[in-house]
């Protein structure tokens, strides 16, 4: 029982200091998933333009990414781009993490595209349309709206991977909260302050990634 | 009479498949020609041809008595003049009824949007969709869709209207009001090339009906002509087979 009551004592006492934190893990996630999409975009495009060699750029992009650990993406960003220029650190986790959600998202905009009816592209240029423009007005609204769900998932995920922004000092929910537990001696609450945290964060994201699905299973027929 | 259309050896191959053997035709102002013939036999191929949905292998294609180079000439200003019809309707989801009809319009050929709603809403109103024209195209029959797709096309101002097989995905019932509209554009004096199965429809508002098989045209008459008395033994057949089913 008292476990239990000093569990959340302590988490109303940390509220003001994990909000604070858990905003800047919200800001990360947004900015990386976002910046993400046009990464992941561009590559996409890149792997169906139908050249080779481009498309071949756009596979070299993706095994880098999926083929290392996060951790090791972010750090040698980090002290890479810290070396050449003068970039905060909110930049350069923001974009370490956003290339490594494009390399995802990419494959997530290829699959959308190519599942969109190849009736869509032929009807387009039978009036006339060339290939850019009848794919800005006519394949990708449609592809974006299928990919929202699975974008929806990317922002889960990439939510969570931020805690890893930890290791370069960002003062995001994972860091502040291991920072408090180990000054106050008591780590494993804080873990558990900061997993329900996390629950309710990706909890609430879930429950919008369901709308989101649900609307589209209304307006797809 | 102006030649809208003209095929001289006209080839197409999928790799080692060759689907065209060499087509000459024909199609003049105002003239609608039906292409018939057994599945697999190239209509289709042969209609995609004529608006460069499908690069030709060979032979030389003239639309509107100019000669077409696919390396030189902008396709897609052919296409502005020679309109399609599919089989699946191929409207876009994302669009309202009206949207689809002065996409293209607006986007390609820049007129303004005022403008282009105005016509577009008088197409509609001439396919009988014109209370239709804010509702998306997932709440509409497959004829109406059709119908849809007819406006659309028109949009354009074509001079010639391709329709491959824009009957075969709809419910029986659903048949009639898109030959119709179809009936009614060849009355205005468009030119057409319909690939189809409706014989009756063919019998009717045909000028001349070509007969593929295998790739090639077997027999090319006047439609009356073709149905009452045709010549070749495979036409003879086809009609058999096709009557009776
Ligand atoms: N993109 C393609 N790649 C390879 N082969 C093709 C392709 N398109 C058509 N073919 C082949 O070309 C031949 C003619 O096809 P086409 O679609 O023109 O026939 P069709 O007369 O329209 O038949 P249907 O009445 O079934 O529509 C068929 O053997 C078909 O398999
Ligand atoms: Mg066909």
């Amino acid at each position: 029982m008292t476990g239990i009551a000093h569990f959340f004592e302590t988490f109303a006492d940390s509220g003001g200091m994990l909000t604070r934190a858990m905003l800047l893990t919200l800001e990360l996630a947004v900015v990386s998933i976002l910046l993400g999409i046009v990464v992941g975009l561009l590559f996409a495009l890149l792997k169906l333009s139908g050249w080779k060699s481009v498309a071949w750029i756009s596979d070299v992009y993706i095994y880098l990414v999926r083929g290392t650990p996060l951790i090791v993406q972010i750090f040698i960003l980090y002290f890479g781009l810290s070396g050449l220029f003068l970039i905060p650190d909110f930049w350069a986790a923001s974009l370490a993490l956003a290339l490594h959600n494009g390399a995802y998202i990419a494959e997530i905009f290829r699959g959308s595209i190519q599942s969109i009816d190849k009736g869509q592209m032929e009807g387009a240029t039978s009036l006339g349309m060339n290939r850019s423009l009848a794919m800005r007005r006519i394949i990708l609204p449609q592809a974006f709206r299928r990919a929202l769900p699975p974008l929806g998932n990317q922002f889960i995920i990439g939510l969570k991977d931020s805690s890893l922004a930890a290791f370069i000092s960002m003062n995001e929910l994972f860091n502040v909260a291991t920072t408090l537990g180990s000054n106050n001696f008591d780590e494993m609450t804080y873990l558990l302050i900061v997993a329900v945290y996390y629950l309710i964060l990706v909890g609430v994201l879930t429950l919008l990634v369901r709308a989101v699905e649900r609307r589209m299973a209304v307006s797809e027929r | 009479m102006k030649e809208m259309i003209r095929l001289e050896g006209l080839v197409k191959s999928f790799g080692e498949l060759q689907v065209l053997r060499g087509i000459d035709l024909t199609v003049e102002e105002s003239e609608v020609v039906c292409l018939i013939g057994a599945s697999g036999s190239g209509k289709s191929t042969l209609l995609r041809c004529l608006n460069f949905l499908e690069e030709s292998s060979g032979g030389k294609i003239h639309i509107e008595g100019r000669q077409i180079d696919p390396k030189t000439d902008d396709l897609n200003k052919i296409r502005e003049k020679v309109g399609m019809v599919f089989q699946h309707f191929n409207l876009f989801p994302h669009m309202t009824v009206l949207e689809n009809v002065i996409e293209a319009p607006v986007r390609v050929k820049k007129v303004p949007k005022e403008q282009a709603v105005r016509e577009a809403k008088a197409l509609l109103d001439k396919v009988g969709l014109a209370e239709k024209a804010d509702v998306y195209p997932g709440k509409l029959s497959g004829g109406q869709k059709q119908r849809v797709a007819i406006a659309r096309a028109l949009a354009m101002k074509p001079d010639i209207m391709l329709f491959d097989e824009a009957t075969s995905a709809l419910d029986p019932e659903l048949v009639e009001e898109v030959l119709r509209t179809m009936r009614e554009l060849a009355e205005e004096g468009m030119t057409m090339v319909v690939v189809t199965h409706e014989m009756n429809f063919a019998r009717e508002v045909a000028d001349t009906i070509v007969f593929l098989h295998g790739g090639s045209i077997i027999e090319k008459a006047p439609a009356e002509q073709f149905f009452t008395n045709p010549q070749a033994p495979e036409t003879q057949n086809f009609l058999q087979t096709t009557v009776l089913r």
